[in-house]
């Protein structure tokens, strides 16, 4: 952690460097550590200390990016000198207005001390308990459980300047019979939330009911997704459906449905990155506010999320969704959230005749975007509903089903809500179970 | 650079260690993305740093900074053992590796054009060209366009005396065009030379000019804009299939690549990525295909993307058998798992995804070994099926059994003859049923070495640059077109 006086020396540096018409200076840090356990044990155990400014110069519409993680003075030099190179290498991009201005921005209290200073020690004895539960029950544990400290300043020639530091911890793990498995999972800005004996049980208690699955036929079912699997569905909807770029790109079914029911009325999905019950982050790489955006009201489509490029281009303003320049992939949601209704999961099972209770999905890949059709697996606990009771675990399924038919056809919401950190994208989560009916399973494997 | 490597390792044995090896890396990216005649990304960035694995009490610890001077690398030794001493708390055995090894040699990936030499503006002004005849196409909606170079250079030393320095290049590019059809729903692409961005190998700029991306270009948009309005794929539980070589290049990296890593197949990934069928019983006895599936893993194939000279444990680059006339006969290893299953000597794949990353088991080079069949022979030998052509979706499961692919495009075959053209072609299956129902394999004129830039394993997570050697391929008694 260099913390915020440092860090804003270090950008102003940077900025002076520049002769460019406009300057823009991303810097993240990260202290990360990763406790990883299989078979039982600790098999892998990392960390990490990185910080990285990425420099974007403006020459009139001329951009040029560059970036490095050496934080020497000779190194910031060449940094900037290479994004002016490159810039002067650049068309113009005539869509190009400005760099933003500064814009007042609430801070977010995201950072923990204890997650920050969390030992090897520490992370080795959450994991002993998981692995010493499953060994009391003849199970066999994986998973993993990371502590991070981040850093993010943007700062640009314009006078914008936002700093945040924020922590994370995130474990999960997968119990394993020889005829099964089981998972559990937790996210959380402070580390001594982690209850690894709640975990332990969760996953071991569904590793002992997935044991020797009889495999069902593919078919349309009625299916409780649990939290693991539905915060898949918003990570797909962010991507396919709800950034302006992939509307204005004509592949978002979003596009002229806004004020239009598009799923079942009681869904609200929303994105609030200075929401208190997500990890937050309240502004976005580009150094702009992250105002709440609500995607969809009562299943009424309401609005996606921008950035400085894609706002321009319909005359409005950023909602402060960018990604680090040079983006190509357009705006993005990293706190999205689907409310909460009000049924337990186990009053869900009591009302299915006949359905699947999923736990997780697995390898998911869009296979029609338009119509937000997604292929996958089950995995690490799948079982079947019959008369209200779950009776026994079933093989995996295949399923290629719409997440938006799965959103038109929500029976019931759970009444609470759980929270997920995506370390490939840095995007929060948080979302409650789904009861759904229509599911499409498309076939079967062998365990 | 090598004074910090002897005095790192020295740091560590004098902590107590029974191994470390360290690696200090700096890797150096080019991108270059455009899209509809705009030049949307040109971007360099530099990263470097250290990474530092010990074993102290019999377990693993790992720290990596991009700081390089003393004091810090002091830090980074020290956490590394305070790290490998908590994983002894739940250890079960020490880490064996094996027989110590002493290597000391450089590696330099042979090219003939350095790309960062290649100026900006030629690259841009290819990519623009080749944008420029997608849009010919009246419907295309989106084209693009990209390319990437990275330069790695690194060196690896370790406590058993090995000191390896290696500089590898990779050269990438790809074009795209989109066609939407807003009233139906409909979103087609084609890519070229493959899809999911970019091909990519490890040479310098002369692989970008061989692609001919500007003289392909415009069939690319003709065919995204054909595929608005083209049938779309029947659904049929068995029919025939031939695989275009680079739809059998990712075949062969999801349902052999990936379960052979023995990491995997131990359990390492069990949380993440997952497990294996291929089991270590199933080794040297179990009928993974046919006859004709010959699968090799090889590090040294000139250009392949999967090639080094000593992967990140100072294990020489190796070719091994991993399926023989179609029996499962070998693994991917690292020294530790060799060791677990008794192989001997690590087969040299463990690669790690720059200085803050551990070193994985990765792919290298997997590879379908080229078959007796001309491509227009095995088309005119094929009475009733379809040809599929460049991924658009790819879903397994986690123990590398039920696959489903997606591709760009598929072509009817009737009598021998490529008839109509159909979109949204999706095929699904099980792994050993699907290879054990190879019956035919191009020969070596069809046989392309295809580059995977975007492989994802561990966690944290790390990508991975893998190459797949392959040809066009035919399949028996396929279950295609699960979109309804
Ligand atoms: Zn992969």
């Amino acid at each position: 952690m260099l913390g915020e006086t440092k860090i804003q020396e270090l950008v102003n540096q940077v900025l002076a460097l520049s002769k460019a018409d406009q300057t823009e200076v991303l810097f993240q840090g990260v202290d990360a550590a990763l406790t990883r356990f299989a078979n039982s044990h600790i098999h892998q155990n990392v960390a990490e200390t990185n910080t990285e400014v990425r420099v974007r110069v403006v020459y009139g519409k001329k951009i040029g990016v560059a970036s490095s993680n050496d934080l020497s003075p000779e190194a910031l030099k060449r940094t900037v000198d290479t994004a002016r190179a490159i810039a002067q290498l650049q068309r113009e991009d005539p869509e190009f207005k400005s760099l933003p201005q500064p814009q007042p921005i609430q801070p977010a209290a995201a950072f923990v001390e204890a997650t920050a200073n969390f030992t090897a020690e520490q992370r080795a004895q959450v994991v002993s308990v998981l692995c010493r539960k499953a060994k009391d029950k003849g199970l066999v544990a994986a998973g993993a459980f990371t502590t991070a400290a981040l850093e993010t300043a943007v700062a640009n020639s314009l006078g914008v300047f936002a700093y945040h530091p924020g922590t994370y911890a995130d474990i999960n793990t997968v119990m394993m019979t020889d005829a099964g498995s089981g998972y559990a999972s937790f996210a959380h800005p402070d580390a001594r939330q982690v209850n690894a004996e709640a975990l332990a049980r969760e996953a071991i208690d569904k590793a002992l009911r997935a044991r020797n699955p009889i495999a069902l036929d593919a078919g349309d079912y009625t299916v409780l997704l649990e939290e693991y699997a539905v915060t898949d569905l918003l990570d797909f909807l962010n991507y396919l459906s709800f950034s302006a770029l992939a509307v204005q790109e004509d592949h978002s079914f979003m596009k002229g449905k806004l004020g239009e029911q598009v799923m079942g009325d009681r869904v609200t999905i929303w994105d609030d990155g200075a929401a208190a019950d997500t990890i937050a982050l309240p502004f976005d790489y580009e150094g702009v506010p992250r105002q709440k955006v609500t995607f969809i009201e009562n299943g009424i489509a309401r609005g996606v999320v921008y950035d400085t490029a894609t706002a321009e281009r319909e005359g409005r303003q950023s909602t402060g969704h960018s990604l680090p320049a040079p983006n190509t992939a357009g705006p993005f949601a990293m706190h999205m959230a689907l409310a909460p209704g009000c049924t337990p999961k186990s009053e869900m099972i009591k009302s299915v005749a006949r359905g699947i209770w999923v736990t997780r999905f697995w390898y998911t890949r869009v296979v029609h975007p338009m119509r937000v059709l997604i292929t996958g697996m089950t995995r690490d606990g799948t079982f079947l509903i019959e008369n209200g009771e779950v009776t026994r675990p079933v093989r995996n399924f295949r399923f290629t089903t719409s997440y938006l038919d799965a959103l038109n056809n929500v029976r019931a919401i759970g009444d609470t809500t759980k929270l997920f950190y995506d370390d490939w994208s840095g995007a929060a989560r948080r979302v409650p179970a789904l009861l759904v009916d229509g599911f499409k399973f498309t076939g079967v494997t062998q365990f | 650079m090598k004074d910090i490597t002897a005095r790192a390792l020295n740091m560590a044995q004098v902590r107590g260690v029974t191994y470390a090896d360290i690696r200090i890396v700096t890797r150096l990216t080019q991108r270059l993305a455009v899209k509809n005649g705009k030049v949307e990304a040109l971007e360099q960035a530099e990263t470097q740093g250290l990474g530092v694995r010990v074993i102290a009490g019999g377990a693993w610890g790992f720290a990596a900074s991009s700081r390089l001077e003393a004091k810090e690398v002091e830090r980074v030794v020290a956490q590394a053992v305070a790290i490998a001493k908590a994983s002894a708390l739940t250890r079960t055995k020490d880490v064996n590796l094996g027989a110590p090894i002493s290597i000391k040699a450089s590696y330099q990936t042979p090219i003939k054009i350095d790309p960062f030499t290649v100026s900006m503006a030629e690259k841009i002004g290819l990519l623009l060209k080749a944008d420029a005849e997608m849009r010919r196409a009246k419907g295309v909606k989106v084209a693009r366009g990209e390319m990437a170079f990275v330069r790695e250079n690194k060196i690896f030393a370790s406590t058993e005396g090995s000191l390896i320095d290696q500089e590898i290049v990779e050269s990438g590019c790809g074009i795209a065009a989109i066609a939407t059809h807003l009233e139906s729903g409909e979103v087609q692409v084609r890519s070229f030379p493959n899809s999911v961005g970019r091909h990519q190998q490890t040479r310098g700029y002369e692989f970008i000019v061989e692609q001919k991306l500007a003289e392909n270009a415009a069939r690319v948009g003709e065919e995204a804009v054909a595929l608005l309005t083209a049938d779309p794929c029947p659904s049929y539980d068995a029919t025939t299939v031939i695989l275009d070589s680079s739809q059998v290049a990712l075949q062969i990296h999801e349902s052999c690549g990936h379960p052979i890593e023995l990491d995997r197949v131990l359990g390492a990934e069990a949380a993440f990525a997952g497990t294996s069928f291929l089991t270590p019983e199933k080794l040297g006895n179990f009928r993974y295909g046919s006859e004709v599936v010959n699968i090799t893993a090889d590090a040294t194939i000139p250009g392949g993307l999967g090639t080094f000279g000593y992967d990140d444990e100072g294990v020489p680059a190796q070719k091994t058998d991993i399926v023989k006339q179609g029996l499962f006969v070998g693994y991917l290893t690292s020294r530790e798992t060799a060791q677990q299953l008794n192989l001997g000597k690590s087969n040299g794949t463990m690669r790690a995804d720059g200085w803050n990353r551990i070193p994985l088991i990765r792919m290298t080079n997997v590879s379908l070994l080229p078959g007796a069949w001309d491509v227009n022979d095995l088309i005119a030998d094929t009475d009733d099926g379809i040809w599929m052509e460049t991924n658009r979706s790819w879903s397994i499961d986690d123990k590398r059994l039920n696959f489903q692919f997606g591709t760009e495009i598929g072509w009817e075959i009737k009598s021998g003859k490529k008839t109509r053209r159909l979109k949204n072609p999706t095929y699904t299956g099980i792994t050993p049923q699907f290879w054990g129902a190879c019956d035919a394999v191009g020969n070596e004129q069809a046989w392309v070495v295809w580059g995977t830039p975007n492989c994802g394993k561990g966690q944290p997570p790390q990508v991975a640059h893998t190459g797949h050697g392959a040809a066009p391929a035919r399949f028996r008694n396929v279950r295609v077109g699960v979109i309804k």
